[in-house]
Parts: structure tokens; sequence; C-alpha cells
């Protein structure tokens, strides 16, 4: 019996782990699939890690080596290679690696710290042959970065997600040309820093309201058929155009990776596709945590480890039998707001809500709600689905509350 | 000298491959792709059909119910999933329903086994995620399902471990006849054999033309199809046809071996024998047709889409011939071409035997391939025992699917070897699951350039041009 | 005269706005901070750019690294040539100047590499 297993030692998994050091756990375990810590962060070698944690710019490896340290420092255990298969409700875990073989660990409490995966080409359904050239821009990065090789030279990413922004980017500097970055939406998933400075530096078209109509190409890729696409997202035949490209990138979306978290039975919003959870980051199985992309897909490494130190201190408290429930309410939404993290209230304390809305709005105002009662309001000057948003409900507010519904109000 | 050459390395031509290397024989098989199973074999319906379909009398409706019956024992001894789930024929009506009743007594008069017809309610206990428009069925519980690339790979492996040699990369560009033999050749090599079997799917009347044969020819018809996720496998557990039209035997749903959901194929005469393209009308076409037999396919969840062209003849039967001395045809095998096999090449070995091959059978002759699924279906303890002998078994490199480097490294050693990273999808599902390759192809195409002793970039994803990667980075732009 | 700019110095992403007078940048609006009106003058005037690229090793893999401070934004391509011709010694560790005085900016490494 362990006191803390950690699935997962990339950014979340760490700081979840140092938390929980630091708030007196000093049995812990991290298990890592890769062959060291860092998770995807190792990849991610552009800037723009840590302004709010570290208050300067980091590339993805100095973030990543900042927890390292840490973990090293403390003497936190970890095995690298190592991956989990399986999860039961009790916490009892499964794992595999090439030096233990497989091997079953129970522990008191587990943060669940997978990250997240690419949603791949086969969701798409592009019509059109299906050669090589094709990548998940996160596959593409992993070539260019960890590898040391080229997928291509000239290149079209489908999707404005931050990765296709950053590998366009990317691309261009080891020498390709990005001839566009096609966005489904009217508006880009994207940060409008990443917009700016990795597409408009270099000259590289963002067509919005665009699609790839047809993939090109029997052995490798040789083209692109792209379109502008209606108000439902059809494309408009007459605005068909080819471009000839041997790369196609596809930055079309990140989904939780919650499949241990299945078979622990644990409950999962069909929004976030990760698991519904309170303030400490708890599911709704006891002594299971949840937090960074696995909970829900975060656009700042910064948040993520925001986010683990709650799941680390809340795991302490729990294996120490201080995590009591004193209540039960259910964060409600109103779909112009996408979903909240926590979804749900159990304690009643100072609470950082984060949430996403469904589309890029200007003046708005932000309710929250107990029935009729407004708590709280907020004005933001604009807000968009690719940016995550935060609001504190004070302890005060949560009190009184016998319900919470936040909603957006376009001003 | 070779005794036989079988030319095309699919279903038909391994089956024929593994039939013949039971004997005392020189064999090659010839196939112009990279690996094996790839032309119709690759995209197909996945389905053992019982042999209702087939009109009586015909040597479809024989090979299929012969192949039909002799498929289980075939996986068992090359290690091959097989799943007898059966099959039901769902209709819609009263004229669905006369169709039905033709096909349950044609079924009989081929000799399929248990065929039954099912009402509406009999048929909600069996599948309760139909389609309540659905009235009838037809079951036929020997129908089964198999991977028909798993198939073919363990057909061409237990052929080569019994002595059989595959020659990748060679397309036939003629065919000679001298005196006591054929000789077959491509643009750089050329081998000779005493007998040439033609089993070159969506070309084998072109290989039968340059054998002086025009008897016949063959056209693509092509086949679209959805995959999804292992999540809906279990939606349904028959294969879940369609009531047969004039344009054929519908869009089936139907899970696969490995537990993901099939559906497909649309059915289109084509003219060009390379377009596998997929289309928006064939997307549409299968996810409409889907919806009205089965309730709430989850098409959200597909994660991937292929195209397959089947290889029909213009007899409307299969065409297995012998067109001059030593020489054979197996073409025009469509539908159910997969299910007849097994038939089909025990059909080819008596037409050699005939035509004056001596069949000596071999001392040594293995029938079993070893299992390419021993470390997963094995116990902890087991698991435990191997990755203590090899620790490559400890480490997995597909997520998705669990798959550890030591099967990844068995498929680029075991006969047929994988030479690119579709070949190690399929034969150890690496690349295959949710993410589609997006975490492990990386790793995997290092350990296909370190097994082949070749460069990083020299990795293919089927061969030809399909370069995975251009070259290095600050070298190559 | 007005620019419209977009604020890249953190994730907020501020709309700006520059007024320059005679090629000189007297206001800004817009900005959430400070920092948000040193870029807007700085992007008008002199943009500035940070690099992050990878180095070749001399065992033929790589290491991540990025310039330890912005250079001129239209330097970026002759920077790119400069890292891409070079090779660095192993072992690597974070924060080792890999060539020094790119356009007034050393390359460091943003990685560790053992031999």
């Amino acid at each position: 019996m362990r006191d803390l297993v950690i699935i997962g030692g990339g950014p979340a998994g760490m700081s979840a782990a140092i938390a929980a050091f630091k708030s007196g756990i000093k049995d812990i375990l991290i298990l890592e699939r890769d062959e060291r810590l860092g998770g995807i962060l190792q990849q991610c070698i552009h800037n723009g890690f840590g302004l709010h944690k570290f208050g300067e710019e980091l590339t993805g490896p100095e973030y990543a080596f900042k927890y390292e340290q840490q973990i090293l420092e403390l003497g936190i255990e970890f095995k690298l290679g190592t991956m989990v298969l399986d999860l039961s409700r009790d916490r009892v875990i499964t794992a595999t690696n090439s030096e233990d073989g497989i091997f079953q660990i129970k522990a008191k409490a587990v943060i669940l710290a997978m990250g997240c995966r690419e949603r791949a080409k086969g969701a798409l359904n592009i019509a059109g042959s299906r050669p090589a050239g094709i990548f998940s821009a996160g596959t593409a990065q992993k070539f260019v970065n960890m590898k040391g090789y080229m997928p291509g030279k000239d290149v079209v990413i489908l999707g404005s997600g931050d990765i296709g922004l950053i590998m366009a980017r990317r691309m261009t500097l080891e020498g390709a040309k990005v001839h566009a970055v096609c966005e489904l939406m009217p508006y880009s998933g994207g940060l409008a820093r990443n917009i700016e400075q990795c597409l408009n530096d270099f000259s590289i078209p963002l067509k919005l309201s665009h699609t790839v109509t047809k993939i090109h190409g029997k052995e490798r890729l040789n083209g692109v058929t792209i379109a502008k696409v209606d108000e439902n997202r059809r494309p408009i035949p007459e605005t068909e155009e080819f471009i000839p490209c041997d790369t196609l990138l596809l930055s079309v979306g990140l989904i939780p990776e919650n499949e241990l978290s299945k078979n622990a039975q644990v409950n999962i919003s069909a929004v976030t596709s990760g698991a519904v959870v309170d303030q400490d980051r708890q599911t709704d199985i006891d002594g299971i945590f949840s937090c960074g992309n696995v909970l829900h897909v975060h656009d700042l490494v910064d948040f993520v480890s925001d986010e683990a130190e709650i799941a680390g201190r809340a795991a302490a408290e729990f294996i120490n039998g201080n995590l009591k429930k004193e209540t039960c309410l259910h964060i409600e939404t109103d779909g112009k707001i996408r979903y909240t993290v926590p979804q749900k209230i159990t304690r009643k304390k100072d609470i950082d809500v984060y949430f996403r809305v469904s589309d890029v709005m200007k003046n708005v105002k932000i309710n929250v709600h107990d029935g009729e009662t407004l708590l709280l309001s907020r004005k933001k000057q604009k807000v968009a689905p690719g940016e995550m948003e935060k609001l504190t409900l004070k302890k005060e507010l949560l009190d009184s509350a016998q319900s919470l519904k936040f909603s957006l109000e376009v001003l | 000298m070779y005794d036989v050459a079988i030319i095309g390395a699919g279903v038909v031509g391994g089956m024929v491959a593994r039939t013949l290397s039971r004997y005392n024989l020189k064999i090659c098989i010839i196939e112009k792709e990279n690996d094996v199973a790839m032309g119709a074999t690759k995209a197909n319906s996945a389905i053992v059909h019982a042999g209702f379909d087939a009109k009586e009398g015909s040597l479809k409706a024989r090979l299929n119910v012969e192949g039909s019956n002799l498929m289980e024992q075939v996986c068992r001894e090359l290690n091959v999933k097989y799943k007898n789930n059966g099959s039901l024929v769902v209709g819609f009506n009263d004229e669905d329903k006369a169709t039905l009743f033709d096909l349950l007594k044609r079924g009989n008069a081929n000799g399929v086994k248990g065929l039954k017809l099912l009402e509406k309610d009999e048929l909600k206990a069996l599948e309760p995620n139909l389609s309540d428009s659905i009235t009838c069925a037809l079951h036929a519980p020997t129908g089964a399902i198999v991977c028909p690339y798993e198939l073919t790979v363990a057909a061409i492996g237990n052929a080569m471990d019994n002595g059989a040699e595959l020659l990748c990369g060679f397309e036939v560009s003629g065919i000679k006849r001298t005196a006591d033999c054929y000789e077959i050749l491509s643009a750089e090599k050329a081998v000779k054999a005493k007998f040439v079997v033609n089993c070159a799917g969506l070309y084998s009347d072109e290989i039968a033309k340059r054998a002086g044969d025009d008897t016949f020819s063959v056209t693509p018809r092509r086949g679209e199809y959805i995959l999804l996720d292992k999540e809906c496998g279990n939606l349904v557990s028959h294969t879940i046809f369609r009531t047969p039209s004039k344009m054929g035997k519908g869009i089936l749903v139907s899970p696969t071996v490995d537990g993901n959901l099939l559906l497909g194929p649309t059915s289109v005469n084509i003219l060009d024998k390379e377009d596998k393209d997929l289309t928006n009308e064939g997307f549409a076409k299968i996810i409409e047709s889907a919806k009205e037999t089965v309730k709430g396919v989850p098409f959200n969840k597909a994660i991937t889409s292929f195209c397959g062209l089947r290889a029909v003849g213009s007899t409307g039967d299969f065409i297995i011939t012998s067109p001059s001395a030593g020489f054979i045809n197996a073409a025009g095998i469509e539908s159910p071409g997969l299910s007849a096999s097994p038939a089909i090449a025990l059909y080819i070995k008596d037409m050699l035997s005939v035509l004056g091959l001596t069949l000596k059978e071999k001392a040594d002759y293995n029938p079993v391939r070893p299992s390419t699924h021993a470390f997963r279906e094995a116990t902890i303890e087991e698991k435990n025992e191997m990755i203590k002998k090899n620790p490559a078994y400890g480490k997995i490199v597909c997520r998705c699917e669990g798959v550890t480097e030591g099967e990844i490294l068995d498929a680029l050693r075991m006969n047929p070897k994988a030479r690119d990273l579709d070949g190690v999808k399929r034969r150890t599902r690496a690349q295959m699951g949710r993410c589609q390759g997006g975490f492990c192809s990386p790793y995997i195409t290092e350990l296909i350039a370190k097994e082949q002793g070749i460069a990083f970039e020299k990795v293919t994803k089927f061969g030809g041009n399909s370069f995975i990667n251009i070259g290095k980075t600050k070298e190559v732009l | 005269m007005e620019r419209k700019l977009t604020c890249i110095i953190c994730p907020l992403g501020c709309e700006l706005t520059a007024t320059l007078e005679n090629g000189e940048v007297v206001s800004v609006s817009g900005n959430t901070c400070k920092r948000g009106e040193i870029y807007a003058k700085n992007e008008c005037t002199n943009p500035q750019r940070t690099i992050t690229s990878t180095v070749r090793c001399e065992d033929g893999g790589l290491v991540a690294v990025k310039t330890d401070r912005t250079i001129p934004k239209e330097k970026i391509e002759e920077c790119m040539k400069i890292i891409n011709a070079a090779t660095a010694k192993l072992p690597v560790h974070i924060g080792d100047v890999i060539i020094k005085d790119v356009f007034g900016a050393n390359i460091v490494a943003t990685a560790n590499k053992e031999v």
C-alpha cells in the first residue's frame, strides 16, 4: 500500500506530487510512461511558458526542468518507462515496465494526470486518398523537435489550435513553406499572440471558415482541396481551391485521455471529456483526483500547475483523513458558458471557478445566480472559446447559496 | 526454377501458398506491393459468409460453403482470431420478407446449416439495438468474422515457415512461356516456374492476358467503410446485413474480431483500378444506411475510414480456369472470396495435380503458425516470465491498443516481416487505436529503421514513395 | 497615424493601438500593463523576437535552444542559418551558451543532453 500514486509525470503530475509532499505526504510514487519526466513539454521547445508561475518566459523543457529539479531535490520517487494498464475503483493500479514487469499497487489516494491526445484524422472523414504526409501537429512536432527530421517542405495546416500555430512557425523556421492555416470556425481556437507571432510574422494566411475537402496523392500527399464553409460549416463547392503540398498537419482539437478513468468508473463529463470534479479536483470516487489536461484541456501550462497543486494538497488532506465534504452544490451553466471546472462544490471556501464560453463574444457580463438571486457579476470586454476564464467565488457567498448557475449576458 | 509461382499475395494467393507448402515443392509468391494483403484483402467487410447468397450450383456457392466450414480450423492452426458471431439479414417490409424466404431456400440448397427466419420480437431479444422499423430477419448462425489481413499475413507466414519464398516489390511486366516453364518478368527481375497460379485480384485479367488468355475481364467496384472506436464494438453482436437488392448486399453494420464496429461498404462500379478515394457521397450513404438498421450508432467515434476495390469478374462467378498447360487463373474472386479462400486453395491444388504437378507431402510440414498474440493472451504470471526473458515485452509503445515493443519487434522479425508503418499496424494493431499513431509512429519509425538497417527518413508508410519524412532538419531544406 | 497591434508579451493578447507622429510612438492604448506599452513602442520602431529552435549535437542528436534575449525581427532568417550550421559539443546543460553573440543575443541550451 502506497499513500499516493500519481499517474503521469508531466507538468500536472509533477506539480501535484510537489504540492502533496509539501503538505506532509512523503510516500509518493509517480508513474511516467516516457523515458523522462516532463510529458509533452519536452517537445514544446517554444517559449511562452511560466509567465504566471515564475514571472519569466520559459520554453517547455525549461519549465519542466524547474519541476524535475524539485522532484529530485525532494526525493520524490518516480518510475519511468512505466505504463499504467488499469485502475480499479478501489484504487488498485496495474502497470508495466521492462524492469519490474507487470505489477500492482494499492494506493490510499490516486491522482490522474495523464494529459490529453490530439483528435485524429479518422474522426474528420475527409474525402480523397490516404497517402503518407498527413500528421497531427503534435506528431510533426515530435519528428522535428525530438527526432530531428522534417515531415515535409510544403505544408497546409487544418485547424488553428495553438499546436498548429506553433508548428506553422516551427516548420517555417526550419525551411518549409506553410501555404495556409485553414480554420473551420469563423474564429481561431488558438491564442491571439500565437496568431500574431506564428502566422503574421511570417505572412502565413489564416483562412477562417475554411476546411480541407479533399486529400490528393497516392503514395505521398501531393495536394489538398480547400473550400470556404457556410454558416452551417458546410463547404461551398464554388470556392474550392487546390493547394499543392506534401504535408497536411491537423490541429483540430485535444481530447483528455481518460481510458483509465473509465476503467475505474469515474464519472466523465460529456462536455469536457474529463472527470466531473469538486473544488479539490476530487472525482466522484473518493480518493481519486484528476488535474491538468486529463481533466479539461488548458491553454496554459501555468494553470495546469495551479490546478495540480490543488489536487496534490487535497489528496494529502484525504490521506490524512481531513478531507470532509460539507455540502454538494452542482454548478449549472447556460450553454453560452460551455462548462465550469469544478462542476460541483463540496466545501465552502474561496473557490476559483474556471470556465470556457461557446463562441467569440464582445462586451459580455458573466453572472452567477442562486435561483433568482444574482450573487456575482463580472464584465468582460471579449471572450473566446480558446481562452479559459476564471471567476473567484468567495466563501461568504457560498455560505448561504442553495444552487449555483453560471450564465453569460451579451451587453 | 520454382515448381509454382503464385502471383498476388492477397488472401487467395496466401491460402494457395500455404496449401501447397505442405508438399515438397519450391514455391514463390510474387507481389507488386511492399507487403502482403495490400489489395482487396486489406479493405473488405471481414465476414465469413454462411453461403446463402450465391446462386445454387455456382462455384461461388460451393466454395463459399466449403470454405466457411474450413475457416475455423484454418484460423486455429494459423493462430488467427475467428469469431462465430452469426449474421442477420434484416428486412423492413413484406417484400423484404419474401426475399429473405428466397434466401433461406437458396441457403438450404447450398447446404448452409441452421438458417432460420425470425420475427420482430425474437429479433429484439437477439439484438436490442436494431432499428424499430425492422420487421423480420434471416438468421445464419454459421456466419463469422475474421480479420482478412491477419489471416493473409498468417497464411503467408506459415507458407514461408514451410519454405515458400515471398518476393515483394515485384510488379509483373511480362510472362514468357518456354519449352518447360514460364518466365515471369519485372522491370528488374525474372523468375522461372513450372506452374503459375494467377491470384492477382483486380489485375488478374491483365496477368492472364500476358499469358495469352483474354477470355475475361475484371472491373473494380468501390466500397467505402467507416471504422468506429472499440467503445462501439458491442452495439451489435451479429453481423447485420440488409436484405439484398439488385445493388448488392448493401451496407452492413458489424463488430470486428478486434472489437471495433465496421460500417460499409458502399458499392460503385468504376474503371480506375487505383481509385481508392473516399467520397462525401460515400460517407453520407454509409451513415444514412447504418442509421436505418441500427439505433444509436455513434458516428463521432469514427477512428478511420477506408476504401477497398472488389475484383468483379465478367462471368458473374469465380473464374478458376486453366487456359494453358501449367497456368491457372483464380480471378474475379469478389465476395464471398475471403470465406471461400481455404476451399479455393484446395480446389486449385487439385487442379495442379491434374495438370501434372507431383504432390508429395513434406515430412516436416507444420500447419501451425506461432501465435502473434501469445503475449497478449497470457496470464500476468506468464507475461512476467516473458518480460524477464525479453524486457521489450514490458514496454508499451502503442498506448491506445496496448501494444508492446516486444510484439512490434516480433512483427518486424516474423515471416512475412513487416517492412513499413502500415505493415506494423496490420500485424500488431499499433497505430490503429484512437490516436491513429499520433504518439507512437515516431518511435515505431525508429524501430523499423533499426531493424532493417535503413536511414530513418527511408521508412515508408506503405512502400514506394510513401515516405514519412523527407530528411534531416538543418540539412534537407 | 494609428497602428493596430496584438500584444505578444503574455497570453492575454491585448489589442493595442499605437499612435505615431513622425515615426515616433506618442501614445499606446488597449494595453493592460506597462509591458504592453513597451511592446507597442518597440514593435513600431524596432520589432524584436525571441527565437527558439534546436541545434544538432556532435552525436547526431538535438538539443533545444533559444536566444537569451530578443533579436531584431528582420534578422530571424539569418539567425536560423547560424543556428542550423552549429554543432553542440556534449554534454550540454540547460543555460549553456552554444553560440555567442548572434545579433546581440547568445544562443543557449534550454534542455540537458548527456553524452
